[in-house]
């Protein structure tokens, strides 16, 4: 709080400006995606185009504006910016499906390029859901257990690089669990579930972590309420995120329904 | 009329096959069912239990954690288990319930005894004489096992 005042009333609007932009440029994109595409193909899903919307506008709110400077002062304000940007975001992010949707809109060679890049190994391989928890939690457990914390709020460079890691980070993590865009490689219901249930704890761990060991100059009120806020607010977010994957495992093994298949699935 | 009949005659007649899946689609109900009457009860309505109580093991940390993502991944998980049993013909109600039974006990039992005595993850009240409630807490959670036993072993020679 205290020696941090001097740093909100100056938190350059140049750098909110500068993470906003991103997405900004997405929410335009996207929006003219579907109306381009909408012209030759059937209609693009209203659910989606909103989903998309409102996971940029849970992303903008974050990055600009009053919850950005109140972040930058107060742990509680800051743990409501990570569940927006790291976590509600990227969900709704994912479930606008921007790749289905960019491959219907580009020409068919570009798109083939686009699919031949998300082919490459580079993204198969942080898209492992073990890898993807690593960089989605194990960057978050590096963040609030480190100095890296106060760091970022006294150098403009790492507060833009965490903000952007945080982010896609996050979207990372979604998609490597649920697939809504084409996935390439994918990876069992069985395999992807216990994964998960592994992150999610450790990111339940880490809330009560910091409730007990709150980051260098956090008063301790700021860093319980901070706490909660992660582990409750996480959790809503977090059923989202496994009722999808079991409805989809459901749907999946519609198949099975004769009496004699006793397997559920792969 | 008729038709409907026909229907509710053959609405479960997979069961037996399924009787095992029944049974445990019932365990991981009872687990995060049981989990989630704890935090709603003892932890946001009575205020009894602690978020984090200081004395809190590493351990009973990690235990805490692993137990919360589990019990919302049982309790949607098995909702979706129990959809496909209808789906498929195969629920089998008494069975199902004597899962719930033993997995809420289950993790009473472990709550009570693991998390809350050897990992201290935190007391049922405090500033309190504990000992009752400690000894009230286990025994709710031997007839909760008591009760789903009997159930799964009557279910289990209706086989056939």
């Amino acid at each position: 709080m205290h020696s941090h005042d001097v740093h909100a009333q100056n938190f350059p609007i140049m750098v909110q400006l500068l993470l906003a932009l991103p997405f900004v440029l997405a929410l335009i994109g996207y929006i003219l995606a579907v109306i381009i595409s909408n012209q030759h193909k059937k209609q693009w899903p209203h659910f989606r185009t909103i989903c998309w919307i409102v996971g940029n506008v849970c992303a903008l709110i974050t990055l600009i504006g009053p919850l950005a400077a109140l972040s930058h002062i107060h742990f509680d304000a800051h743990m409501i910016g990570h569940l927006l940007l790291g976590m509600l975001a990227p969900l709704l992010m994912a479930l606008a499906a921007p790749m289905t949707l960019l491959l219907r809109t580009l020409p068919v060679n570009r798109a083939r390029i686009l699919s031949r890049l998300l082919k490459n190994p580079y993204v198969r391989f942080i898209r492992h859901p073990i890898i993807a928890s690593i960089l989605n939690v194990g960057g978050l457990w590096l963040l609030y257990t480190t100095s890296l914390f106060n760091l970022m709020h006294e150098h403009i460079l790492l507060y833009v690089f965490i903000h952007l890691h945080i982010f896609l980070a996050g979207y990372l993590f979604t998609i490597a669990f649920i697939y809504i865009d084409p996935t390439p490689h994918s990876y069992s219901y069985v395999f992807r579930s216990l994964t998960l249930v592994v992150a999610l704890a450790a990111h339940a761990i880490l809330a009560k972590f910091i409730f007990a060991n709150p980051p260098h100059h956090v008063p301790s009120t700021e860093a319980e309420l901070g706490a909660k806020i992660m582990y409750y607010g996480g959790d809503a977010i977090e059923i989202l995120l496994v009722y999808i994957l079991f409805y989809q495992w459901f749907k999946s093994t519609r198949n099975s329904i004769q009496p004699k298949a006793a397997t559920s699935s792969r | 009329m008729t038709n409907m009949y026909e229907e509710q005659k053959h609405q479960h007649e997979n069961r037996f096959q399924y009787k095992q899946r029944n049974m445990w689609t019932g365990i991981l109900f009872g687990l995060g069912v049981v989990a989630f009457i704890d935090e709603v009860i003892f932890h946001q309505l009575l205020h009894w239990h602690h978020f984090y109580d200081k004395s809190t093991a590493a351990i009973g940390l990690v235990s805490d954690g692993l137990f919360h993502a589990f019990s919302f991944f049982a309790t949607i998980g098995s909702a979706f288990l129990l959809a496909d049993l209808n789906r498929k013909h195969g629920f089998w109600l008494k069975r199902w319930l004597g899962g719930i039974f033993l997995g809420a006990g289950s993790f009473q039992l472990y709550d009570g005894i693991i998390q809350h005595k050897f990992m201290k993850l935190h007391q049922i009240r405090y500033n309190v004489e504990i000992l009752p409630y400690d000894i009230v807490w286990n025994i709710l959670a031997a007839l909760l096992i008591i009760i789903g036993i009997v159930l799964l072993l009557q279910t289990n020679q209706k086989d056939q």
